[in-house]
Order: structure tokens, then sequence, then C-alpha cells
């Protein structure tokens, strides 16, 4: 949300139609169209209002933590031997993620709006806690989608929402994951759309909400710069972060779009492998589509069928991306990768033990990535990556990997 | 308004003239196989369907309920492709040249086909309009209207929610009927109060000659009727198609209970519209 006057600048998208090129846009059902046009009013309301981000900026240092630091990984860089590794440390935030940057300024919005109602759909959970925890703190019922199959392999998030005083409704339909959470999610505000506010937990969905998920998880980006710049007086080299939907990554992103120097790498879900079908690499195996209110990158078959996707990590296990991302990747301006489960738990492992950090499987995809980038660059370089979320949600998971009983 | 006419446009005129409402029937192409589907799709117009809406199933239906849900699953475990539905339209149309086939699905399928593509390979295969429950009029240049361009009626949803400063923009392009979704919801759900409905109907019949026709939560003939005293449509889906899974042999194929009591509602929903007015 900084200011910005280069008529170049990659930071001005969305158009007035929420397009970041060809992607993004409205694609709802008419029942929505009212509410989706309301809340893009709301939000460039509280937008030119101080208040809103006084009111954000003091539940963001009071109430999540922020500013979240960053960490130069000193034991890691010298195990990859190249680049400095620096983590910003979304995972010590309230709620153990970056989410609640996002849901807190959705909340705001939501009492400015008069809801009476909160509903959220969740992978991992992470999204799920958020939300039940605003919900909690202004005091609004809340309803959480969370596929079958999410709900068994994330139980500790599943029970902390519960305890949070949120609803957890499990989705069967589909692969039992994210996108079915989300369809059930969207079926539930078409029916309650008088009352209930959709707090969207990706930088996905129909305009205005990859716009407003990104302002709300720019705060990642904007303080890292300037924290960077106090540590080390310069830039990083290389930005890099985890991409399910891609809230975390564009959040670390956008505020260095503008800076050429910089490289930016996402990091998608390679699953099995991108040679298998098994995977959530939406860039690099999709083409573009239109599912859950905007067009991207999306994983489907011929007939333009939604597929599952795959990953060990339940947050990165989605067949689309935000549109935003779409786009930075048609212009070339980020590099798109990936890392298997495989690697993601090895890195996992590797952070855990190197640095006394046990980071969320999500994460643990940019950092295989950085393992793989650090020995070939530059010892003076510095690469920055997101540590989006922590892994006490993941460890009864990575135990059943690693095949051990606790 | 458009400077064509449809199978919908004469039909709508047809039920006007004979003072009733018209009967539009929905099923799912391809539940719960293709050539089940087929002879369900085929033995609709004799058992009294007006107008044929007709699914295009999808991975993702975030407007349905869970019944056309389930049989969008049918379908597409059968095999069922945007190809093969237009495949069924041309076999219908073999015997049929009257009755209107509308169909009904979400955008991404088409969008994956081409817009161009699949609207020539429609026009050619004899569908009628189109309603396309994720492209509000604020998507227009994206299939609407190229869609008209092609001579196919696009035609458009207004909801509860849909005041009368947004009226105008939902009625802008909308040609062949207006749709009227009588709930906030999704399909095969909840049953309108029909006074309500009935009441939120003046200001739009207002705004528009077009042909209006009411759905969402109308499951028997007792809605059939109290729908049908009016609107100028009756629109039935969950309803029918709820019948297949009920009726359905442990091999997924249809039965004859299957055809006999799909008639018999069908029957049943057209007399209760007869008998409304």
């Amino acid at each position: 949300m900084s200011e910005n006057k280069n008529p170049n600048s990659l930071r001005q998208g969305p158009d007035k139609d929420g397009f970041f090129g060809i992607f993004g846009g409205r694609f709802v059902a008419e029942t929505l169209m009212p509410n989706i046009l309301a809340l893009e009013k709301a939000y460039d309301v509280a937008k030119a209002d101080p208040n809103f981000a006084a009111e954000l900026k003091h539940l963001g240092k009071y109430y999540t933590g922020r500013p979240s630091p960053i960490y130069l990984a000193e034991r890691l860089t010298d195990h990859f031997g190249g680049a400095k590794v620096y983590f910003k440390r979304d995972e010590l935030n309230h709620t153990g993620s970056h989410k609640i940057n996002n849901c807190l300024g959705q909340i705001l919005l939501a009492k400015r709006m008069g809801a009476k109602r909160i509903i959220a759909e969740t992978g991992a959970g992470q999204h799920g806690v958020a939300a039940a925890t605003v919900a909690a703190r202004f005091g609004l019922p809340c309803t959480v989608y969370m596929g079958a199959k999410d709900i068994e392999r994330q139980k500790p998030n599943v029970f902390r929402m519960r305890l949070l005083g949120a609803k957890i409704v499990a989705v069967t339909n589909g692969a039992g994951t994210l996108k079915d959470a989300m369809n059930e999610a969207l079926r539930d505000w078409v029916a309650n759309v008088e009352d209930t506010f959709y707090i969207i937990g990706t930088a996905a969905g129909p305009h205005p909400y990859p716009m407003m998920v990104r302002d709300f998880q720019s705060i990642i980006g904007e303080e890292a710069k300037v924290q960077l710049h106090e540590e080390e007086g310069r830039l990083p080299d290389a930005v890099v972060a985890c991409i399910g939907g891609g809230s975390n990554a564009i959040g670390l992103f956008h505020p260095f779009l503008d800076d050429e120097s910089v490289k930016i790498y996402g990091v998608e879900a390679g699953g099995k492998g991108l040679d298998t079908d098994e995977h959530c690499a939406s860039l690099a195996g999709g083409e573009p589509g239109v599912l859950h209110g905007n067009r991207t990158y999306l994983l489907q078959d011929d007939d333009g069928q939604i597929l599952e996707g795959h990953s060990i990590s339940a947050g990165l296990d989605y067949p689309g991306i935000g549109p935003e991302h779409s786009w930075l990747k048609e212009i070339g301006r980020v590099n798109y990768v990936n890392a298997t489960d495989k690697e993601a738990l090895e890195a996992f492992q590797l952070c855990t033990l190197k640095e006394g950090i046990i980071p969320a499987l999500e994460p643990s995809h940019a950092l295989a990535y950085v393992a793989k980038l650090a020995p070939i660059m530059a010892k003076d370089e510095i690469i920055l990556m997101n540590l989006c979320g922590r892994g006490d949600k993941d460890v009864f998971a990575v135990a059943e990997h690693l095949g051990q009983d606790i | 308004m458009t400077n064509f006419t449809t199978r919908l446009d004469a039909k709508f005129e047809q039920c006007k003239q004979q003072g009733r409402a018209a009967l539009n029937c929905f099923i799912t192409a391809g539940d719960p196989n293709y050539d089940d589907g087929l002879k369900l799709l085929k033995s609709l117009p004799a058992a009294g369907a007006d107008v044929i809406e007709f699914g295009m199933p999808f991975t993702d239906p975030a407007a349905e309920g869970v019944t056309i849900q389930l049989s969008y699953e049918r379908a597409l475990a059968a095999g069922q492709t945007v190809a093969k539905t237009l495949q069924m339209v041309r076999e219908f149309r073999k015997d049929d040249n009257d009755t209107p086939i509308v169909l009904m699905g979400y955008y991404n399928p088409i969008y994956h086909m081409g817009c161009d593509n699949f609207l020539n390979q429609a026009k050619e295969a004899g569908v009628d309009g189109l309603i396309i429950v994720d492209l509000p009029p604020e998507a227009d240049d994206e299939l609407c209207l190229p869609a008209i361009a092609s001579g196919i009626n696009f035609i458009r949803l207004a909801t509860p929610t849909t005041d009368a400063k947004r009226l105008p923009r939902v009625l802008q392009n909308t040609s062949g009927f207006l749709y009227y979704v009588s709930i906030n919801g999704i399909t095969g759900t909840a049953t309108p109060d029909f006074a309500v409905v009935e009441a939120a109907l003046k200001p739009i019949k207002a705004a528009t000659d077009l042909p209006i026709a009411v759905g969402f939560g109308v499951k028997t003939p007792a809605h059939a009727t109290a729908v049908a005293k009016f609107a100028d449509g009756v629109v039935v889906g969950s309803a029918l198609v709820g019948i297949i899974p009920a009726t359905m042999d442990e091999n997924g194929k249809a039965t004859p209970e299957t055809f006999e009591q799909l008639t018999n509602l069908t029957k049943a929903l057209k007399q209760a519209i007869i008998k409304a007015r």
C-alpha cells in the first residue's frame, strides 16, 4: 500500500475490474455479485481511512507480535556453503503463521460492513485457526470448512479451532481437500449472503480478494526490506517463498517487484514429482482456467475438469494459484520452481536439526529450494526466505512419513 | 434484445398463447451414463417438458446442492465430456426440432475448449441458449456477447440480491428468458415462500418483456402450481435428477423404474402447471 509513482511499476495491479493481465476478475454467481461489489467499496473506503491502518497496525503489534524479526540462519548458511540465508520469521506470529495478518485485516472489514457471522475454508488449518482466532477476538460466530482428508492429517489444528469456538464442517465431496472446502464455503456464502462475511485465506478468489489479501500480507515484505537494510545495508539478491494459493509469497514478493536486482523464486509443491500426476504445481503443470471466482493457472484435464492436487503439505494442496502469480509468471518477473514431498521432508528435518526451528511443511518447500540455490550463489550474496509457518501442527504427520510411532 | 429468434422465443410465445407457464426440466447430460442419459433426454418432451435445461457436468459446481453435485459426479465418472454433451444434443435434434435446449453449467470447460469453438459446435448441434452460473454481467465480453453474435441466447440469473440498481445490468444482454433464482442459496435445498417470490417478480416484470422462469426449491406439482400462477416458466431440477440414484441398478444403469418415475413426475408437473391458471 506504499506510495507508488513509477509508471512502469509492477505493483499497480489489478485494474478496476480486478484483472492482472488476463488473470483475476470476478467469476461468481449473481447472488454473490452485490456482496463482492460492496466488499470492494468497503475496502476502498477502509484503505483511505487512516483509522483503519492505525487499528490494523495496533493489532499487528500487540496481538500478532509484529514486526516479526529476520534471522540469519548461520548454521544452514555454513551447511549450504554459499549465500547468506535469512529467514523472515512469520512463524513467530500469534497463531503460528502469516495467516493472521490477513485475517485481522478482513475481520476489521467484516465489522465495518456489519457482518454477523464469519466463514472460512482451510487446508492445513493455519488459515482456519487464524480465522477462528480473530472471530473469537471480535466476538463473531465462525464456521470453518475443511476437507475430511485434511481433518485427518491436521488434527492438532482441528482441535485448536474447536477450542476457539469455531464450528468445523468436514467436507467429504471430491477428494476432501482445500478446493472442495472452498466450494462448500462458497455454497454457505450464497445461502447466507445477507449476514455472512467470507474470510478467504489465500490471494485468490473473486476481486477484490486477491488484491486485499496481498495488501494485508505485504507487511511481510515491507518489514523484511527495512530489516535487511538495517542488518546488511542493502537489498537481498534473492527472495524465496512457498506457494499453494500464494498468500505468503505475494506478501513477501510484492514490495520487491520493482527492485530489478532482486531475483524472486516461488516454490510450488512438486508432490511425488512433476512427471507424475501427484503434484500441486499449478503454474508448471496447469493451464489458464476459471475456478473459485478468478481466472488463473489450474490443474485440469483435457475437458476442463479440475484435477485434485497432491502434496505432503495440506496447505499447498490446491489445484489453483492466486491470479497475480499467474501474471507474474507470464511476464517473467518471478521464477516459479518446485520442490517434491521428499525434498521438503528433508528440509524440514535439516532446519530442525541445524537451527532449532521446526518449520511447517509449507515453508519446508521454500527451504528445499534454498538448499539448491544457496550453494550456487556467492558467499557475499543474500537470500531472504519467508518462514511463513511453524511445524507444531505437522509433527504427527511427519512422524508417520518417517515411519515413527509417537 | 437480439436480432434473431430461437426455439426459446417460439416456445414461450406458444405457451403464452395457450395461457400457461412453460415447464423447464433440468437433467444432467450423461447421468447416469451416455446411453441412458440420451434416452432420458429424448423421453422428456413427450412427458411434457417445454424447455430442457441440460446440465454440463463440472467437478466444482459451487452453486449446486448435493443432488446435482452427485449427478455431475456420476456423469463424469461415466466419462461425460463437453463434446459428448454436444453430441447428445445433435442426436436429440434428429427427432425433435421444436423443444429448446439450454445448456447449463460452469465456465471452465467451455473456456478450456475455446469459446468460439464451443459456440460454433453448440449452434451447429442445435443448442438454443446458455446459462453459465459463474459468468455475471461484468464478464459479458467472455461468452455472453460472442454467444449472441452466434445466434445463441444467453440467459441471465436474477436473484433476491439483485436490487433495483443492479437489475438493468442483469437484463441488459439477457435474451430467451430470464431465470429468477427463488432463494439465496444453492439448488435443491430450501423451498421459498412463493408469495415473496411473486412480489419480487413485480419490479422485474415492469422492467422487461422477457419471459421469466422461476427455479430453485421447486420440487412438487403443488410448488409448480404455485409458481405457474405468476411466472412464465417453472424450472424443476433436483427433484427430477434425484430419481436417477433412487432407481438405478447396482451397475449404475437406469432401470424401467427410472424412466417411469421421470415421466410420471414430469407429467404431474405439467398438469399442475396447466391447471394453475
